[in-house]
Order: structure tokens, then C-alpha cells, then sequence
């Protein structure tokens, strides 16, 4: 009796990675730095979080249907889980449920799935999303909470849930957030310490002036003056990030050349007039540094592939990052930086092909 | 680990570290089979010019007989592994990864295993290189690593060698026949390497062994002991093994792209190949057989086996099975090709057969989309971007994957191994690869059509215009002898008149006709000269047009 098989073309086996699995430890590196954030932010964060997270999955759904695409097969990607994760996290915490729904859709949808679905989008996809908000909801999205520990009011699980689905802050019932007076305003919200200093600065403060504000004073005495939080929240990415280099999961190449860039810039910035532009430390430690540097600039699809092409890469946006935060309109500038660069993508890794085996110099094509 | 492995090693971009499982057939010496029903002999084994064969249906033949002649000089011949008879000469299914037919002898055992009258040479150094080289050829020796490239053609003599190099590295999970062939028969090899060294005269041999091959390296090592071989340890990584590849690790060196590694003056040989050149030049033994490691986790028996070249995989599944065979696959499971059935034979170049349980190597996980990782670059031994070519490949964008040299790769699998997005890499390079190829030929005919079409309008204006000159000429000829007529009445009518004049006239007369013969002559000459040429030019275009209706 002869033996009949259906050949299939070489290698007949496979190593152990996985894209659904790839994305999920991205995910899960971000777990430390939820945590630090939901500790000192308040509940927000998670609402946020698992409210972008079910409309991620809802629209993906949706949208593989109508493209009649098997749904599960791609769901389970986890593209899309991650997609809302990024977004949710860099959202403020009280953000109007609405607007998240919005920035969440864009995300999905003209972010990615416009585009033909993850692999194909040029731009990477929960900043699409957030730059929409921001550009949208100026106001709301750069209303930020203070430090719990020093906020004149602290926000229990269901209050800041009452604040993001009905804008209404739990005791203060009777007054939407847009009523509220300056003082009690000022009680349950707060600039972000990159706002404060950039706000300072461009009205002709000094630096050390700026620093003295209370969302850094409460701190007295603490780390570097970056800001009671911020500080933590982004060391808890920097581990996360750094695990993820040690599991392979990114190369060192994007987050390396961009905050080795950043720390340049900003410290000869620094150095050239100290009352008018903030230390490197305060730029590596404040804000979205760490999240963008290790878990948004790395999104693989629309970054560089080669890794030199990486390295120009993770340059581009660490200078882009310290311009837009110091002259440009915005507080912190990683959505832009990162945007800005995915369409520079193309044209680096063209320009940074390797030197294949067996020739001497790298080829590049005539378009 | 020893003095010798301190040779400076160079390290090649990319490579994987899959699981080896190399010990299933390592357990277990060497072992012979029973004698198959039925040989079946490919006609092509080899890279070059397929084999003639020079026996029919009905003959008997004995043990290392020639029942195949190579034709040309990149060609191998055939040789009978065993005694018997010849039973037919068709088309059999052969071991390709397009599962095609080819034409092949099948040879039906008398069981009595006769040799022919064998030429030994037990004092073979006294043999000149050319004899040694026709020896190599004659016994129908082609690369045992995979390629199969006729062996005689790399070993023919010459000066400009600098290093011989033996792959012996057998990087591919699973197959352990080179390892197994060093442990037993090191001393052979060894012979082997240094009658190729004799023919090529390199400044260093290197033999390149991986370190997961302890036992082998030892005896390797004992049997190099007072010669110029070089054992030299490389580190374990896949394909470390590939040609290219090892060149880099040994030397430093780049074979450059498209050419052959002589061009940089190295020549690499299997330890395989080697200890089949040892058996031809020393005992006289043809390439019959070959030791094939059974392996996975199907069969019961798992281990090398001597191999007669043309047994039937179905053959070596006889040993025993424990488990259903999902799938058989020739050679390893990075670059082996999986067959369309057991009854294809082992061949000169069959190194593994591959037979996994289903939980083993089972069905290939559904394709998702290229994210763009990089992963594949990282694991690209040739320094590619294989998610550049599989974007352009998979788009058709032939050109575009061209410039990302896609030539340049080697078909090693490591980038489809790594793929997180489980994407077929390397099938829609060879897809790729393949459609090139055809457009470039289809390219080349249309060249030469239109090459033949603008001959044949030259021709045919060429035969117009020498219609026309000739349909001038008579007309000129006509008007002349017209002319010369009237003259000749007028001068008759006249004649009477003018006889003082007559003379002359009667000169330049002549002189006319005299004219008008040389420029008949002339125009003959021209008009055949035209239709000699016009000949040669159809005599060229005859050829292709011949080859134009076989195709």
C-alpha cells in the first residue's frame, strides 16, 4: 500500500513566536506602570482602560464583519487589545466617556482597519486616535488630575466614575466639571507638571519659579523636581520597557536613540540658559517619555524595520519630542513625534538597507 | 576544547537555534537492510546533464555496473547497486519538491548481490592527478550534502586553491548521517580529504564540525592526527552548515554574489562526499550507496542506515512504525522537500527521511499578517529583508523583490521559522524566484522572435530588390540589344554610303558589346553573391526556429 501525502513547501517546522502572544506581552509589560499611575491618579486610569479596551474589541468586531474577515482568527491578534491599552493609559484619567469612545473608534477604525488591518497601517494607531481627541477636545484632553495624595479632593471608584460617564464629580452632584469655580476646579484637576513648566516658561518665569508651583512643592524635598507621580509612573514603564528588550519582544535600537537623544538636546539646552529650559531629567521622567519610548514608538508596523533604520528613527522622534514640548503648541509632544516619524518610516528604511551576503555595498533602488 | 579549535572563527549574521533532535537516530550504530524488492534509479540525480542510459529492459546487470552514461561534462553516471535484472526504463516518480516523474531504471535484486570485476588500487598515491580525477568521475560521485553538483567537476586538478574546506557542520535538526559517518569511519573520510587535497592543491584544509558533535570530533581529530587537516569546532547554529555560510565562518571570507566560492579560491566538499571518493579511488566501488538517517517520531527503529541508492522510501518504513507518518520529508525539516508518497527512492544526495508523528510536526499554523517585526531580518543568514521581499513578492512587485536581492537567498527557512505571523516565507520566494525566472525567458523568446522576425523582413526586402535589379537589367538589356538592331539596319541602309567610316564605328561597336557582356557578368555575380548571403542568414535562423516548435 503506497503512502500518499499533500507536500507543502520547506520549512516544515516552527519556532514559538506568535503574534497574538507577542502583543499580549506587550500588554502585560504595562501592567507596572497602570498600577504606579492608578495609585497616583485614582481609579480613572482603569475605567479608562476597560472602557477603550470594550470598544476596541466591539469596533474591530464590527469591522472585520463588515469586511467578512473571521472575526476570532483576528481578534485574537491582540492588536486591538493593545491598541486600546496604549490609548487608554495615555488618556486623563476623567476624561468624558464620550470622547474616549471617539478616540478609541478613530483609532481603530481610520487608524488601522481603513488602512486593511493590522500590517498595513502607516500610522500607529492608538496615536491616531489620541491625536484626534487632542486636536478635537483640546480642553478636556489636557485636563489632567493632581497627585490623589495632594488633591483637595480624592476620588473613590464610583466618584470617578460618576465624573467620566455623567461629567459630574461625585459630591459636588449638582454642578457639571465646566460649572465648577476655580478653587474647587483647581481641587480635581490639574495641569500636568510638562503643562506647568512650559506654561511658566513661555510667560517669562524661570524655571526654579515654576518649580516652586504646588503640584512640584508638594514634593519637597522628592526626586529631581519632575513631579510628584510622574516620576514613578515613568520608572514603572522604564522597567516594563526594559523587560520587554530582555524577552525580545523589542530591540533596544527605537528607545535607546530616542531618549539618548532627548538627554542630549535637552541637556545642552539646559547648560545654554538653566532658567529657561527644564533639566533632562525633568524630560526623561515627566509625561508619556517612557510609554512612548518603549511601548508606542516600538509599535513595529509603522516604525523602521531595518535597525539602523531604528536608530535614525528613535533620533527623529527625540528631537521632534524636545521641539514640540519646548516651542511648539502642545505640553507633551510623543503623538506628534511618533506620527511625524511612521510617515518618515518609509523613506529611512529605504536609505538603511543591510549589506546582503556576497555584496559590497548595501543596494539601494532607483524608484 | 582542543589546541585545534582555536582556528579564529568569523560569525554570520542571523541564524536560529531550533531544537536538534538529533539524538532519536544516534543511538544505534550504522545498520544494513534487506535487500528491496525493487531499485528504482533516477536518470538525473545530480545537478547538469541527465544520465544515458546504456543497458535495456531484459538485461542483467551486476553489482557497480555502469547502466548509465553522463553526458557532458557536468553529469554524473548511474551505477547498479545490487545484481539483478532490468525491469523497465520509464518515467517514476522522483525525489523533487514538485512532486514530478522522471525518467528511471528499475533493477529487480537476483538476491546474489554480484560485483563486477572491481579496479582496486591499494597504492593509490602513485596515481597521476588526471587518472585520480577520471576515477572520481567514473564512479558517479556527486555532492552526498544536498545539491548533488558532480563531484569531478570541483576536484579536477588545478593550483589556484587556497582553502579546501569539508562541511561537515550537518546544521539541520534531525539528521545525524555525517555525524554518525564521522563517529564509524573518520579514517576513510579522512583518505578521502586527502586525495582531494592531492587534486587541488589548497594551502590549508579546514574541517568545520558543529560542537554538538562530540563523539564525532573526537574521532575526526584521531584520524587528522599527523596530516594537514584542520578539525576546526564551530559553534552550533543553523544554517552554519549553509555553503555560504560556512565559507564566512572558517575564513572571513564572502563568496560575492552569483559567483562560485573557487572565485575566491576556496572549495568546500562533504565529509560524505569524501569518504565516497575514498571508497571509488581505493576499492574501485562505484556511488551505490549512501548512509540515510530514518528519523521522527513515527518510525519504531529510528537510526542510519547504508542505504542502497534507488531503495524506496516504503522500504526503510518497513523497519517498523509506531505511530501514523503525517508527513515524509526528504532530507531536514529547515530545507528538506516533503514527498507525495513512499514509493520514491532514495537518491545519491538523500541524506534524512524525515517521517514525524502528527504531534510532532503536524498541520502548519494558519498565516496571519505581517506585522513588520523584523524578526526575519534578525534571523537572515544572508543578511536580507525577507518582510521587504515577502511584501514584494506577495504583491507581484517582481522587480522590487529583485532589488532587495532575492537572489541572494538561500532558501535556509530561519526567517520563516521566526515568523510570529507563521507566514510561508520562503514559498512565496520561491514563487517569486520562479516567475522571474519565466519572464526572463519569456523575455529571451521574444527577443529572439523579433531578432527572427527582422531577419526574415531583411531577407524578403533583400530577394525584392534583387528581383527588381534583375528585371532592370533585362530591361536593359533588352533596350540595348534594341538599340543595337536599329543600329545595325541603320548601318546596313547607310552602308553604301559611308564605307571611309566604317571602320571605327565598327571598334566602338565592339567595344559596346564587350561592355555590355562584363556588366552581365558582374550583375550575375552580385545576384548570386545576394542569394548566398541571403541563404547563410535562413541557415541561422533555422535553429532557433527548430527549437521555437519543440517548445
Amino acid at each position: 500500500m503506497v503512502m500518499k501525502f499533500t507536500p507543502h513547501s520547506s520549512p516544515h517546522t516552527a519556532g514559538n513566536n506568535d503574534t497574538g502572544k507577542l502583543m499580549r506581552l506587550v500588554v502585560l509589560c504595562t501592567i507596572p506602570g497602570i498600577l504606579v499611575q492608578t495609585y497616583f491618579f485614582g481609579w480613572g486610569t482603569l475605567i479608562q482602560l476597560v472602557l477603550a479596551i470594550s470598544v476596541a474589541l466591539g469596533v474591530e468586531a464590527s469591522i472585520l464583519k463588515l469586511r467578512q474577515r473571521p472575526i476570532s482568527f483576528y481578534l485574537k491578534d491582540n492588536s486591538a487589545l493593545l491598541t486600546a491599552v496604549l490609548l487608554g493609559i495615555a488618556l486623563p484619567p476623567h476624561l468624558p466617556w464620550w470622547a474616549t469612545v471617539i478616540g478609541v473608534t478613530s483609532a481603530i477604525m481610520l487608524g488601522k482597519q481603513l488602512y486593511g488591518g493590522l500590517g498595513f497601517n502607516p500610522f500607529n494607531p492608538a496615536m491616531v486616535g489620541y491625536v484626534v481627541l487632542l486636536i478635537a477636545f483640546p480642553v478636556e484632553m489636557t485636563t489632567w488630575v493632581p497627585v490623589q495624595s495632594i488633591s483637595e479632593h480624592q476620588l473613590s471608584f464610583l466618584g470617578s466614575l460618576n465624573m467620566i460617564f455623567t461629567e459630574q464629580v461625585g459630591e459636588l452632584t449638582t454642578q457639571s466639571l465646566k460649572q465648577l469655580s476655580i478653587s474647587q476646579f483647581d481641587g480635581i484637576t490639574a495641569a500636568t507638571p510638562l503643562d506647568t513648566v512650559k506654561n511658566d516658561l513661555g510667560n517669562m518665569h524661570s524655571l526654579q519659579e515654576s518649580l516652586s508651583s504646588p503640584i512640584f512643592q508638594a514634593l519637597a524635598g522628592d526626586l529631581w523636581y519632575v513631579g510628584k507621580g510622574w516620576f514613578w509612573v515613568n520608572l514603572a514603564y522604564l522597567a516594563g520597557g526594559i523587560y520587554l528588550i530582555m524577552r525580545k519582544a523589542i530591540t533596544w535600537h527605537i528607545p535607546l536613540s530616542l531618549l539618548a537623544t532627548l538627554l542630549i538636546i535637552s541637556n545642552m539646552f539646559s547648560l545654554f540658559s538653566e532658567d529657561s529650559y527644564a533639566t533632562p531629567i525633568f524630560h526623561l521622567f515627566s509625561g508619556a517619555t517612557m510609554l512612548g519610548a518603549f511601548f508606542i514608538a516600538t509599535d513595529p508596523v509603522s516604525a523602521c524595520t531595518t535597525n539602523k533604520g531604528r536608530i535614525y528613527y528613535g533620533i527623529g522622534i527625540g528631537i521632534l519630542l524636545y521641539c514640540i514640548r519646548s516651542w511648539g503648541g502642545y505640553p507633551d509632544a510623543i503623538a506628534f513625534a511618533v506620527l511625524l516619524m511612521n510617515m518618515a518610516a518609509p523613506t529611512i528604511d529605504h536609505y538603511t538597507r543591510p549589506r546582503t551576503y556576497g555584496h559590497r555595498i548595501p543596494t539601494v533602488t532607483k524608484e | 576544547m582542543k589546541a585545534k579549535s582555536a582556528h579564529h572563527l568569523w560569525q554570520f549574521a542571523g541564524g536560529i537555534h531550533p531544537p536538534e533532535n538529533k539524538s532519536i537516530s544516534t543511538q544505534q550504530p550504522i545498520q544494513d537492510l534487506p535487500m528491496p524488492d525493487k531499485l528504482v534509479l533516477p536518470l538525473r540525480q545530480h545537478i547538469g546533464a541527465p544520465a544515458q542510459p546504456v543497458v535495456t529492459v531484459g538485461d542483467t546487470v551486476l553489482k557497480g555496473q555502469k547502466i548509465a552514461e553522463g553526458q557532458g561534462f557536468i553529469s554524473c553516471p548511474v551505477h547498479a547497486p545490487t545484481s539483478g535484472v532490468v525491469t523497465s526504463i520509464s518515467d517514476h516518480a522522483i525525489p523533487h519538491a514538485s512532486g514530478m516523474e522522471d525518467t528511471c531504471v528499475v533493477i529487480e535484486p537476483d538476491g546474489q548481490d554480484r560485483w563486477i570485476d572491481k579496479q582496486e588500487n591499494p597504492d593509490f598515491v602513485t596515481l597521476k592527478k588526471t587518472e585520480l580525477n577520471a576515477i572520481i568521475r567514473e564512479a558517479g560521485i556527486s555532492g552526498m550534502g544536498g545539491a548533488g553538483f558532480p563531484t569531478a567537476v570541483k576536484t579536477a586538478p588545478r593550483d589556484n586553491i587556497d582553502t579546501l574546506i569539508i562541511n561537515a557542520a550537518e546544521c539541520e535538526p534531525y539528521i545525524t548521517a555525517d555525524d554518525v559517518l564521522m563517529r564509524e569511519r573518520a579514517d576513510e573520510i579522512i583518505e578521502g580529504i586527502e586525495i582531494v587535497a592531492r587534486l587541488i592543491s589548497p594551502r590549508r584544509i579546514l574541517v568545520g564540525i558543529e560542537d554538538n558533535k562530540a563523539q564525532a570530533i573526537t574521532a575526526m581529530e584521531k584520524a587528522a592526527a599527523g596530516t594537514s587537516v584542520d578539525i576546526v569546532v564551530i559553534p552550533t547554529k543553523y544554517p552554519s552548515g549553509g555553503e555560504k555560510q560556512l565559507i564566512y565562518i572558517l575564513t572571513g571570507k564572502e563568496v560575492p554574489s552569483g559567483a562560485i566560492p573557487a572565485s575566491i579560491g576556496v572549495v568546500v566538499q562533504n565529509v560524505g562526499t569524501c569518504a565516497a571518493i575514498y571508497r571509488a579511488v581505493r576499492y574501485g566501488e562505484p556511488l551505490i550507496s549512501r548512509v540515510t538517517t530514518l528519523t521522527g517520531l513515527a518510525p519504531k527503529h529510528p537510526g542510519n542506515f547504508n542505504v542502497l541508492i534507488g531503495t524506496p522510501v516504503s522500504h526503510l518504513l518497513k523497519t517498523g512504525l509506531q505511530a501514523p507518518v503525517a508527513k515524509l520529508v526528504m532530507g531536514g525539516p529547515m530545507m528538506g522537500f516533503e514527498l507525495a508518497s513512499d514509493d520514491i527512492p532514495v537518491i545519491k544526495t538523500t541524506n534524512c527521511i524525515l517521517a514525524p508523528s502528527k504531534e510532532e510536526l503536524g498541520e502548519a499554523i494558519p498565516e496571519q499578517q505581517c506585522i513588520r517585526c523584523g524578526e526575519c531580518a534578525k534571523a537572515c543568514p544572508a543578511n536580507l529583508l525577507p518582510q521587504q521581499l515577502y511584501w514584494h513578492s506577495a504583491a507581484k512587485e517582481l522587480d522590487k523583490a529583485e532589488s532587495y536581492n532575492l537572489f541572494d537567498c538561500i532558501e535556509c527557512g530561519a526567517c520563516a521559522y521566526v515568523c510570529p505571523s507563521h507566514i510561508p516565507l520562503v514559498q512565496y520566494y520561491r514563487f517569486a524566484k520562479t516567475e522571474i525566472k519565466v519572464q526572463k525567458a519569456d523575455k529571451e523568446k521574444a527577443e529572439r522572435a523579433k531578432i527572427r522576425y527582422e531577419q526574415r523582413n531583411a531577407r524578403l526586402e533583400e530577394a525584392k530588390r534583387q528581383k527588381e535589379e534583375q528585371r532592370r537589367l533585362r530591361a536593359e538589356k533588352a533596350a540595348k540589344a534594341k538599340a543595337a538592331k536599329a543600329a545595325a539596319a541603320k548601318e546596313a541602309a547607310a552602308s553604301g554610303e559611308a564605307q571611309s567610316a566604317d571602320a571605327p564605328k565598327k571598334t566602338s561597336q565592339d567595344d559596346d558589346a564587350r561592355k555590355a557582356v562584363i556588366e552581365q557578368a558582374l550583375a550575375r555575380a552580385k545576384a548570386k553573391k545576394a542569394a548566398k548571403q541571403a541563404k547563410s542568414s535562413n541557415d541561422g535562423s533555422a535553429t532557433p526556429s527548430a527549437t521555437d516548435k519543440a517548445e
